[in-house]
């Protein structure tokens, strides 16, 4: 299977789950948002919003290249 | 000069003349007077809304001094409706203010926000966010909702007949009470900025002017100075 890029961002209580090589996150062509959180080993129900190049996806979305995935926990105070 | 006619000054021309008088005939209510609401509050009486609806049933505890405008150390005890009003009266004597020394319910929300052109969510509870989306809509009236987490926040403006609330934390019946805020607290910066979003998003809507964060999410974390706009839908 063809490997891609993208560029992962994880935010907030995230943060600490962020590979190294984030900005150049290499993943198999066809990889969904739910395989990359799995992968990174986040905890269940630990990402609420997922977004990719600035829109809400859901996590069977399948990435291309060049995507920009950011992942966001639930907030709530105030 | 007297102080009513100097109050304004620094306001203009950002808004036009009639934009400032137009501010001063809408009613809003702030639901929600902690790190949110209360930055909310005084920032909507400084530019001269003409009428406050403050909601809270709570009083003011020694671990709100690391956050909340409102709250001060001989205050730790008292109502922070009552120290809302308090505090807008010493800032714009001109705006009306309605302090509701009482939690929110869905019966009783909808009387106290019923005659109000806007509601601000300044809450810290998921569930009770759902609650406020639905008695806003039964009054048809928009909402600005603000949520801080730490030093990461979020804004988004929802009308009546939006989604809203189900596109950022999913199904109500899946809900936690409440998100991340609950490990990392809440830092004054952060909340104030959240609030002056808030506040700017009202201001926005009530004037129909510029763009409006409807089916967006403004997303913000410090650490990082990131400042995303998402697209919701």
């Amino acid at each position: 299977m063809a490997k891609i890029q993208i560029t992962l961002k994880l935010f907030a209580t995230l943060v600490p789950y962020l590979p190294e090589n984030a900005d150049h996150f290499q993943i198999e062509q066809g990889t969904t948002v739910q395989e990359i959180i799995r992968s990174l080993q986040l905890p269940p129900d630990a990402v609420k919003l997922i977004f990719v190049n600035g829109r809400k996806q859901e996590s069977t979305h399948e990435l291309e290249p060049g995507d920009r995935l950011g992942l966001f926990p639930p907030v709530g105070g105030g | 000069m007297s102080i009513d006619s100097e109050r304004y000054e620094r306001n203009f021309d950002t808004l036009t003349r009639a934009q400032q008088a137009r501010l001063a005939s809408f009613r809003v209510a702030v639901l929600g007077l902690g790190g949110l609401g209360g930055g909310v509050s005084e920032m909507l009486a400084r530019i001269g809304i003409g009428h406050l609806t403050l909601i809270d049933g709570d009083v003011f505890d020694a671990s709100n001094l690391n956050r909340q405008l409102l709250c001060t150390e001989d205050l730790v005890g008292t109502s922070k409706a009552g120290a809302a009003e308090k505090r807008i009266q010493a800032v714009n004597s001109t705006v009306q203010v309605t302090a509701v020394h009482q939690y929110a319910d869905s019966d009783t929300l909808y009387d106290m926000i019923k005659d109000c052109d806007l509601v601000v969510d300044c809450l810290d509870s998921i569930h009770t966010r759902f609650m406020l989306q639905a008695v806003a809509k039964k009054v048809q009236i928009p909402l600005v909702a603000g949520a801080i987490a730490g030093v990461t926040g979020q804004v988004t403006v929802i009308f009546p007949d939006d989604k809203g609330y189900e596109l950022i934390y999913g199904k109500k019946e899946h809900l936690p009470a409440r998100g991340i805020e609950s490990r990392t607290g809440n830092i004054s910066y952060c909340a104030l900025m959240v609030a002056a979003l808030q506040a700017s998003e009202c201001v926005k809507v009530l004037l129909d002017r510029g763009d409006i964060l409807r089916n967006k999410l403004l997303i913000m974390e410090l650490w990082s100075n990131s400042f995303e706009v998402m697209d919701l839908i």
